[in-house]
């Protein structure tokens, strides 16, 4: 069992309205995921604004109690865990937001922040931050100061070392460089590539660029409408693309050469995304979809390996035609 | 042959009121936009890009920021010499804007259709309501809107992202203006939303030949669209050149470093990304000298970079860039480059 993360039918549904007489309807954010992490491996999970990817990260980490479903760090099953039990799994994993203007409290030091989680888990030792402001690139001095006097990039390092402070196995990361530059986005990159390195974590990196999670996962899963439509090695997904929407996805994405614009072939999608808590029937995709045919509308793809082993995708008609760049 | 020059800033400077005085957020920079071409504006939070678009359109913060320097011309008539009255005759006419955020720029408590129509009537007096009408529900439909007679009526909530930013593309292009200046236009979408309102852009600028400024932080969406490209850093200009010179041969080492450090989907990935050391200038700790002086790689400890502003001069065939040592650009890529192979080995 190498599985850091094993997540199985995991659904997330909220109520929205109701009342009064009223019928309730049922977004289902996050509607039937099943993955797996190995250790050491790092997830990419992509997909637009609505798709679930943030729902689905903040399920995992208990912050938002699923609706079914479960979910097994390392082989234990936090859902059916006793509160007590899960408390002791917490300090296992770990997560670091997207914005790192509203995720630190703006009134404590770099010291106390980073301080925090080992304060609450009784294991405070002053040598300790030292040790991970120093591991993310932090200097000594900048203990004493407060969240204000850094710049973005500067902050996202003081959240990288918080999360690291207990000493996780596993670490979500919830668009953790998006809010930053270009320039700036590079470092933390490189920063959490060579501390998955040295110290052997997990990650579920989540995310919307696509560049950045072909960069740094192993693995790709996407996500549309709170289901995962394909998943795969880097290569498989990046590389050979099964399912009409990351085909889509990735001819949408500007390429940053010149040569040869005029040339390159784009899919570009129909419409927006449908509301969410009415899908459409069968394949949520395919009032979107170039490919759609009648079958669609009526039978539900399922997520299996259909065009290479390893290579999972949720179309009916995955891989025909692919055609993209 | 070069189009005709329709946009021509000169040694514009604005200045922001800070607790510490008067800074410089735009300093000295100088470009010419041409009939019909797409001019790209590169540059990092803070660089100064869209500062520099407020300046032109006379739409800086007043009491915080003010003009100290230079000139905006558009078709040899200078705009900052304008009075208020003068520059909106010519401001959502001929010149106008379309903004990074469609939910803050859009007013929530009005018809979609009543704003559009709001554009075309200042411009166009004379014009009946039920002709302005008809042109507002047109304008909606040229832009990909379904259903545009109904939409007319619905309020900015009723729209999804992607569809307020084509009203307000719609609303940029209704009195047919010559430049199109787009702030980020697609920086609050989605990449397959992103696709469709570049799609939408493109076609209008087909139908209108309206040149356009686009300003971004997207270096690829630069790649995709622009014709010549300025890059900015620190509230001047690095770089300035055709798109396909910038990409492939960039002449100053923030251009360099950017591209460097933009994980890319069409190459193979390598373990690590280069990335610029420190962090972009605020407006107080900008640096004397070359601005960009005390990240750079190609500095090697040179004394002329901390004390002499690099002028942008001419550094090839309509190729500009503002590096003292701009020559040696080429070969310290290169050497990066071989070190870094050296280094994988």
């Amino acid at each position: 069992m190498t599985d850091m993360l094993r997540v199985t039918d995991l659904h997330k549904h909220f109520r929205l309205g109701g009342g009064f007489g009223r019928r309730a309807e049922i977004l289902r954010a996050v509607n039937g995921v099943s993955f797996s992490i190995a250790k050491g491996e790092t997830l990419g999970l992509v997909g637009e604004s609505g798709c679930g990817k943030s729902t689905l990260g903040r399920a995992i980490l208990g912050l938002q109690k699923p609706t079914s479903g479960s979910v097994e760090l390392d082989g234990k099953d936090l859902l059916a865990m006793t509160k007590a039990e899960r408390q002791r799994q917490r300090p296992r994993m770990q997560v670091v937001f997207q914005d790192p203007y509203a995720s630190l409290d703006p009134r404590m030091s770099v010291h106390d922040i980073v301080a925090e989680p080992l304060r609450i888990n009784g294991v405070y030792r002053e040598a300790r931050v030292k040790e991970m402001l120093d591991c993310v690139g932090l200097r000594p001095e900048m203990a004493d100061q407060k969240p204000a006097q850094f710049s973005g990039g500067q902050r996202q390092r003081i959240a990288i070392a918080r999360a690291l402070a207990l000493g996780p196995e596993l670490i979500i990361l919830d668009e953790p460089v998006s809010a930053l530059d270009v320039s700036i986005q590079a470092q933390v990159i490189n920063l959490l590539m060579r501390l998955q390195k040295e110290m052997g974590l997990t990650y579920l990196f989540v995310a919307h660029d696509l560049s950045v999670v072909r960069h740094i996962s192993h693995r790709v899963a996407v996500m549309y409408l709170g289901k995962i439509v394909e998943m795969g090695t880097r290569d498989q997904v990046f590389g050979a693309p099964a399912h009409p929407y990351t085909q889509s996805l990735l001819s949408a994405v500007p390429v940053p050469d010149p040569k040869g614009r005029e040339t390159r072939g784009r899919i570009v999608l129909k419409g927006d995304l449908p509301n969410p808590a009415n899908p459409p029937s069968g394949c949520a995709f395919r009032t979107r979809c170039f490919k759609a045919q009648a079958r669609c509308a009526e039978e539900v793809p399922e997520l299996v390996d259909r065009t290479a082993p390893g290579h999972a995708s949720a179309c009916h008609f995955a891989g025909i035609h692919t055609k993209v760049c | 042959m070069m189009a005709d020059v329709i946009l021509s800033v000169r040694d514009l400077t604005v200045e922001f009121q800070t607790p510490d005085g008067p800074k410089r957020a735009v300093d000295n920079i100088s470009f010419d936009v041409h009939e019909h071409e797409v001019f790209g504006v590169v540059g990092e939070s803070g660089s100064g890009k869209s500062v520099t678009m407020l300046a032109v359109m006379g739409l800086l913060p007043q009491g915080q920021a003010r003009i100290a320097g230079g000139e905006v011309k558009f078709r040899g008539k200078s705009l900052l010499d304008l009075d208020t009255e003068g520059l909106r005759a010519i401001r959502g006419k001929h010149l106008s804007m379309i903004f990074q955020d469609p939910m803050t720029s859009l007013n929530p408590v009005i018809k979609i259709g009543s704003q559009i129509a709001e554009a075309i009537g200042l411009h166009q007096k004379g014009l009946s309501r039920s002709a302005i009408r008809d042109r507002a529900v047109e304008l909606l439909g040229s832009v990909g809107v379904p259903n545009p007679g109904r939409r007319f009526d619905q309020y900015p909530h009723e729209f999804s992202g992607g569809m307020r930013q084509r009203a307000m593309i719609a609303m940029a292009i209704a009195n047919d203006p010559s430049i199109l200046i787009a702030d980020e236009p697609t920086t609050a979408l989605d990449v397959t939303i992103q696709a469709q309102v570049m799609e939408v852009l493109a076609s209008v600028r087909e139908r209108t030949g309206a040149a356009m400024i686009l300003i971004t932080h997207d270096l690829g969406l630069v790649a995709e669209t622009a014709d010549r490209v300025a890059v900015m850093y620190g509230g001047r200009v690095a770089e300035l050149a055709g798109v396909d010179e910038i990409f492939a041969e960039p002449r100053h080492p923030y251009t360099v470093g950017l591209l460097a450090s933009l994980p890319r989907l069409d190459a193979s990935s390598s373990e690590q990304l280069y990335s610029i050391p420190g962090q972009p200038p605020g407006l107080r700790g900008r640096p004397s000298g070359c601005v960009f002086n005390p990240r750079c790689g190609l500095k090697r400890g040179r004394e002329r970079c901390e004390t002499e502003v690099p002028a942008l001069r001419e550094v090839a065939p309509a190729h500009a860039a503002a590096c003292h040592f701009s020559e040696e650009v080429g070969d310290w890529v290169r050497e990066v480059a071989a070190a870094k192979r050296e280094a994988a080995l």
